[in-house]
C-alpha cells in the first residue's frame, strides 16, 4: 500500500523535496503528515477546481471588471467607477426587484422543502408501483418551462382556469392569479414549487437511503413510535442533505428568472419582476451591461451572506457521521 | 365510538392488531399518491397528447381527449430540422459532462469531507460562491474570454464550462459526511491509502447521491439554453434546446409541433433517470455495517 502512496502525492509535492533532497526511503518516513495532507488534497482538487476557476472564476471577475464601466456589449467600455452601484442603490426599482426576489423565496421555499420531504418519506415506504410513483413525481423537474407555464396559466386562468372553478363551486374568492399584480407572484409560486418538488424529494431519498436501517430497527425495539423514530432518526441523519436542499434552494430562489419569464414576463406592470429578470433586461434589451454586472455583483453579495451565515450555523443542527 | 379512538391510536405501537384500520389508512394513502401522481402528469401527458394530434390547437385548453391520433407533427419536426445530428450533439455533450461531473465531483467532495488542510472552508465557500453569480452575467465575458483563444463554436467551448460543478460537489460532499468515518479510519490502519479508500470505500457507499448527480448533470446539459445559443453557429454543433427554440419562431400557432419537440427532449432524460433511480433507492444493503 505505502508503494502506491508516494508516486500520487509526489505530482504536488515534488517542488518541494526536490528543494530539500532528503535520502531516499528515509523521505517518506519524514514527510511531515501535513504535507502528505496538502499533497492529497491537491490531487483531490485540482480536477475540478482548475476548469472553475478557467471558467466561472475568470469570467466572475471579469463581470466584476465591466460592473465599472459603462457598456452596450458592441462598442467599447467607458470608465464610470462605482457609479453604476451608486445609481442601483438610489434606483427604487432595485429594492422592488430584491423585494419581490425575497418575496419568491418565502413563499416557494417552505412549500417544496415540506411538500418534497413528505413525498420522500411516503415514497420511501413500501408501495406498490413505487417506482413508477417515484417517476411521475419527478417528471416535472425534466419538463420545460415553456410547457409548463402553458398548463398553469390555463389551470390558474382568471375566468375560466380549473383552479378558479373550484374555488367558485366552492364559494370562495376567485383571485385573478397572474393577471393581477398581487397574485402574480403567488402564481408563479405556486407553479414553481409544483415543478421543483420532485428535485427535493430526489435529494431527499438519496439521503434517507444513506441512514443504517439498525437505527430504525433498534429504537423500534425501544418502543419508539413511528412519529418518534422520524423525530429522532430520520430528521437528524436527513440533516446533510437537508442542509444541501436548504443552501441550494436559497441560491437558485434568489436566482429565480425563467419561470418569471415565461409565465409573467416580470408583469403586471413590473410586478413580478425579480433580480436576474432585471439584470437580463439590462444587458439584452437595453445594452446596459456595467449596471447589469453591478447588479449581479450586489446580487451575489447578498447570496454569499445568507450562505455564509448558513455555513457557519450549520454545526448547530447538521449532524454529520 | 370512544372505543374506536383508542383502537387508532394503538396500532401505532403494535400494527399487527388494527388490520382495518390499517386498510383504510393505505387506502387513502394509494389515494393521495395516485392523486398527486396524475396532478405531476398531466403537463406531460397533455404534451404527448397534443403532439399527435392533427392541428395542435391550444384554443380549447389543455385536454388529454384525441380524435384521429397522427404522427404527422413529427415528421414536420424531423422534415424541418436534423434532428438525429441535433440529439446525437445533445446526447454526446451530456453523456461527456455528466462523466467529467461524477469524477471530479466526487473527488471534490472527497476533498472536502475526508482531509482536514489549510483554507479548506474558504476554499469550499469559494467553490459554492461560483453558483452565486448568474449565469446572465457569465456568458458575455465567458464568451470574450472564449473567441479570444479562438474556441468559440467548438464542441470544447460547449463542453468545458460544464466539466465540473459546485453544484455536484456540494452534493456528494454533504453525502460522504454522512457514511461513518470508522469505515475509512480501519481502512487507513489497514494502511489504505486516500485513493484506495475513497475509490473503494467512500464511493459505494454513496452511489445513490452519485446517481442523483447523474440525473441533474445531465439535465441540466440537455437542456442547457443560453450558453449553446451564445457560442455555437454552426446548424452541425446545434443542441437540441437550440433547434427547439428555432421551432417556436416557425411554428407559432402549430403547437403540435413544438409539443413533439418537447416530447423527444423530454425522453431521454426521463430514461436516464429510470435507470439511476434504481440506484437512488439502492439503500444500505451494501454498506457492510453490522
Amino acid at each position: 500500500m505505502n508503494a502506491t502512496q508516494p508516486t500520487l502525492t509526489r505530482g504536488s509535492v515534488d517542488d518541494r523535496d526536490g528543494a530539500r533532497p532528503v535520502a531516499p526511503g528515509a523521505s517518506r518516513r519524514r514527510r511531515s503528515p501535513r504535507l502528505r495532507t496538502l499533497g492529497w488534497a491537491l490531487f483531490f482538487l485540482l480536477p475540478s477546481g482548475v476548469p472553475l476557476l478557467l471558467f466561472t472564476f475568470v469570467p466572475m471577475v471579469s463581470s466584476a471588471w465591466v460592473s465599472l464601466h459603462e457598456w452596450n456589449l458592441i462598442s467599447s467600455m467607458t470608465w464610470v467607477g462605482l457609479d453604476n452601484y451608486a445609481h442601483l442603490l438610489t434606483d427604487p426599482n432595485t429594492r422592488e426587484v430584491f423585494g419581490h426576489t425575497l418575496l419568491y423565496i418565502l413563499g416557494y421555499f417552505p412549500l417544496v422543502y415540506a411538500g418534497g420531504l413528505g413525498l420522500a418519506v411516503v415514497l420511501n415506504r413500501r408501495l406498490a408501483a413505487r417506482g413508477f410513483f417515484r417517476a411521475a413525481y419527478f417528471l416535472p423537474v425534466v419538463t420545460s418551462w415553456v410547457v409548463v407555464a402553458l398548463v398553469w396559466q390555463w389551470l390558474l386562468n382568471p375566468s375560466n382556469g380549473l383552479v378558479n372553478q373550484i374555488l367558485g363551486f366552492l364559494n370562495l374568492p376567485e383571485p385573478g392569479w397572474w393577471t393581477d399584480p398581487s397574485w402574480a407572484m403567488p402564481s408563479v409560486i405556486l407553479a414553481s414549487a409544483w415543478k421543483d418538488l420532485g428535485f427535493v424529494m430526489v435529494i431527499l431519498l438519496a439521503g434517507l437511503q444513506t441512514i443504517p436501517q439498525e437505527l430504525y430497527e433498534a429504537s423500534r425495539i425501544d418502543g419508539a413510535s413511528a412519529w418518534k423514530q422520524f423525530r429522532h432518526v430520520t430528521l437528524p441523519l436527513l440533516s446533510p442533505s437537508t442542509f444541501f436542499v436548504v443552501v441550494i434552494s436559497l441560491i437558485n430562489g434568489f436566482q429565480v428568472f425563467d419561470q418569471v419569464y415565461v409565465m409573467t414576463g416580470g408583469g403586471p406592470s413590473g410586478a413580478s419582476q425579480v433580480v436576474v429578470g432585471q439584470i437580463y433586461e439590462l444587458t439584452f434589451r437595453y445594452g446596459r451591461a456595467g449596471e447589469a454586472s453591478a447588479l449581479s455583483w450586489l446580487l451575489f453579495l447578498v447570496i454569499l451572506a445568507v450562505t455564509a451565515v448558513q455555513i457557519r450555523g450549520q454545526r448547530r443542527w447538521v449532524h454529520y457521521a | 365510538m370512544p372505543d374506536a379512538t383508542v383502537t387508532a391510536v394503538r396500532p401505532e405501537a403494535e400494527p399487527r392488531t388494527g388490520p382495518r384500520r390499517r386498510g383504510f389508512g393505505r387506502a387513502a394513502l394509494y389515494a393521495g399518491v395516485i392523486a398527486g401522481a396524475f396532478v405531476m402528469l398531466f403537463p406531460f401527458l397533455w404534451t404527448l397528447v397534443t403532439s399527435i394530434t392533427a392541428d395542435g390547437n391550444l384554443s380549447g385548453g389543455p385536454t388529454l381527449l384525441v380524435e384521429n391520433p397522427t404522427l404527422e407533427a413529427y415528421r414536420t419536426l424531423f422534415d424541418t430540422l436534423p434532428m438525429w445530428r441535433i440529439v446525437a450533439n445533445s446526447f454526446g455533450v451530456a453523456v461527456v459532462s455528466t462523466v467529467a461531473q461524477l469524477v471530479t465531483g466526487s473527488m471534490a467532495a472527497y476533498g472536502f469531507a475526508r482531509l482536514r488542510f489549510p483554507g479548506r472552508n474558504v476554499i469550499f465557500t469559494l467553490y459554492l460562491a461560483t453558483l452565486m453569480v448568474p449565469l446572465q452575467v457569465l456568458v458575455v465575458p465567458l464568451f470574450i474570454q472564449m473567441s479570444r483563444f479562438d474556441l468559440n463554436d467548438t464542441y470544447f467551448a460547449l463542453l468545458a464550462p460544464s466539466v465540473a460543478s459546485a453544484f455536484g460537489i456540494f452534493l456528494l460532499k454533504q453525502a460522504m459526511e454522512s457514511v461513518p468515518r470508522e469505515l475509512d479510519e480501519a481502512a487507513t490502519i489497514d494502511g489504505a491509502s486516500h485513493l484506495r479508500i475513497y475509490a473503494t470505500i467512500v464511493l459505494p457507499l454513496v452511489r445513490p447521491a452519485l446517481a442523483a448527480l447523474t440525473v441533474f448533470a445531465f439535465m441540466s446539459s440537455w437542456n442547457n439554453f443560453l450558453w449553446p445559443l451564445i457560442v455555437i453557429r454552426s446548424p452541425e454543433l446545434m443542441t437540441l434546446p437550440l433547434g427547439l427554440s428555432t421551432l417556436h419562431g416557425q411554428f407559432t400557432t402549430e403547437w403540435n409541433v413544438v409539443m413533439a419537440g418537447s416530447v423527444v427532449s423530454i425522453l431521454p432524460i426521463a430514461v436516464v433517470y429510470l435507470f439511476a433511480q434504481r440506484h437512488i433507492i439502492a439503500g444500505m444493503a451494501h454498506t457492510g455495517l453490522k
